[in-house]
């Protein structure tokens, strides 16, 4: 496989200057992932205002699929609703273990495809748990509120 | 006396089966020669039986070559007897059976345990659960700047109350080297045991367990040559005497009743129903195999080729060798400026150079040494300069995919 097919240039961008790479002061919600296999850490932050998702951020170290894909994530999940997020989270969690049978709604589909240079992962299946970390981290986010939780990949 | 990998590689079947791969992840498990796998298949063949049971002959053929193995073993460490060496299932469990067996039985309040912080997490986890039992306390011997153990620390932490000094033989993470030969003495002047974790030293030294004078020496089969599922400890036969029974079962027992049970005496003690036989068998193998290409030469064929390793990443910009004190052998850990050890990993597989990336059960040496993970090269007998020819003009690929 071309390395260049895994390593595109937004990811390489993404990983190196990531977006939304900051806490949040005013988080209603957030979670740590961990990925103890390779010791990748992340903390998602959300700030939800009823049901839409004003503001999402993320903290952590890892590789630069991890820090790639959780930068592509916030971007992406502002403006959002939970249920939009959970739809977009199920597509791409699809698309990186090699299935691709959780399609979006029209009205995400430009979203969906800017998660498309991540799913490379899906022929190097060790890697696709640093592709989905920060998704894991946002859901466990949603469900944990303001006290945090720790999800940590299987 | 020196090794031709080019000749010995074609006593493994991966790399015919693999055309083209750069395996350089002996470390993490070496791959097998046809002479061991095709032996267990023999054995399954032709001489396959439960062992210590049966009256009829089929039986006693696979029992005497499970006891031959265990001999083999004991040549291989020179053992002063058979009765020293137990099977295990790996390293791991050697390790935790001492922790459990003998650890359980004379370690109490107030002991002390010596560890130090090249060990990877087998050789920490089993103390650290058996100290939360009895509540003595673990000692850490430090590293020095360059990554070595500091001897002098060491020989500062050990006092009367030090019970065990549990230490590995070969850094896994890193290759520093141990001078287990200096570290014995000062564990036996204050009346300590020593353990030795040998996993990456069986493959790459001579061993003689009588000349290093330790108490308990581990290895696994499957990281020299041998299968999965099978490893060593070699304990001396006065201790192995005084250690009650790990698990209980059948060929552990001389008589059952349900008031009392009356038990063996090593090993038998210490392998509680049936065992791993073809492990063993392969173990065996492997070690013929090991000798037979001569332990002199394989340790000179790992200097020469760490040595150039050595030189050949100190010439590759933006590449940082992980510090290993003052002798290093068979492991080369590195870091790339600005490209995380996994994605490196992934970028040499698409190359087809394997290595591993991560912290190498080694989190607190991680910890210590400042970094979350490294990229590791490690070598068996089947490596060439050109296997890290490859690794290093693969590291140049990727610093090139990641700042175009």
């Amino acid at each position: 496989m071309d390395l260049r097919e895994l390593y595109q240039d937004i990811i390489l961008d993404h990983g190196q200057h990531p977006r939304n790479f900051h806490k949040l002061d005013h988080a209603t919600h957030f979670a740590n992932g961990h990925n103890p296999l390779c010791g990748d850490r992340v903390t998602v932050y959300v700030e939800l205002d009823g049901d839409k998702i004003r503001d999402v951020s993320f903290e952590g170290r890892g590789c630069a699929i991890s820090q790639a894909s959780a930068s592509l994530m916030t971007e992406i999940l502002k403006g959002k609703t939970p249920a939009e997020a959970d739809a977009l989270f199920k597509s791409f969690h699809a698309k990186v273990t090699g299935r691709d049978d959780a399609s979006v709604p029209p009205a995400l589909q430009d979203d969906a495809e800017r998660l498309e240079p991540l799913t490379g992962v899906k022929t190097y299946p060790a890697r696709v748990k640093c592709a989905t970390l920060a998704w894991h981290a946002f859901e466990a986010a949603l469900k944990s509120g303001a006290t945090g939780a720790t999800v940590k990949t299987e | 006396m020196t090794l031709d990998p080019a000749t010995l590689r074609r006593d493994f079947p991966i790399f015919a089966n693999n055309p083209g791969l750069v395996f350089l992840d002996s470390a993490a498990s070496s791959q097998k020669p046809a002479a061991v796998i095709d032996g267990i298949a023999n054995f399954y063949r032709t001489d396959y039986a439960n062992v210590h049971r049966g009256v009829y002959r089929l039986s006693a053929r696979s029992t005497e070559l499970y006891e031959q193995a265990r001999a083999r073993v004991a040549r291989f460490l020179n053992a002063r007897q058979e009765s020293e060496i137990v099977f295990v299932r790996g390293a791991t469990e050697g390790i935790n059976l001492v922790a459990y067996a003998w650890g359980g039985t004379f370690l109490k309040e107030g002991d002390e345990v010596l560890l130090t912080e090249l060990e990877h997490h087998s050789n920490i986890v089993p103390w650290q659960l058996l100290r939360d039992r009895i509540g003595f306390k673990i000692v850490v011997a430090p590293i020095d700047a360059t990554g070595g153990l500091d001897l002098a620390a060491l020989e500062k932490l050990i006092s009367l109350r030090t019970k065990l000094v549990a230490v590995t033989h070969l850094a896994n993470a890193t290759g520093a080297l141990v001078p287990i030969e200096a570290i014995a003495p000062l564990a036996h002047a204050k009346g300590a045991k020593l353990l030795v974790d040998g996993c990456q030293a069986a493959p790459r030294l001579a061993l003689d367990v009588q000349a290093l004078d330790c108490d308990f020496y581990v290895f696994s089969g499957h990281k020299i040559y041998g299968p999965t599922g099978i490893g060593v400890l070699y304990a001396k036969k006065a201790i192995l005497d005084a250690m009650p029974p790990f698990q209980g079962g059948g060929d552990m027992i001389l008589n059952v009743t349900f008031e009392k049970t009356i038990y063996q005496g090593p090993p038998a003690r210490f392998e509680a129903g049936t065992p791993d036989i073809s492990g063993a068998i392969g173990l065996a193998l492997a070690l013929d195999y090991v000798d037979g290409v001569g332990r002199g030469a394989i340790l000179e064929h790992e200097e020469i080729l760490t040595g150039y390793g050595v030189d050949r990443i100190a010439r590759l910009p933006g590449v940082r060798l992980v510090g290993a004190g003052q002798q290093r052998l068979g492991i080369l850990s590195v870091e790339a400026e600005g490209i995380h050890p996994h994605d490196l990993a992934t970028l040499l597989d698409a190359q087809q150079v394997a290595v591993r990336a991560g912290h190498h059960c080694a989190q607190p040496l991680m910890e210590r040494l400042g970094l979350g993970a490294t990229t590791r090269a490690s070598f068996g007998i089947y490596n060439d300069e050109r296997d890290i020819d490859a690794f290093a003009a693969a590291i140049q690929v990727a610093q090139k995919t990641f700042k175009r």
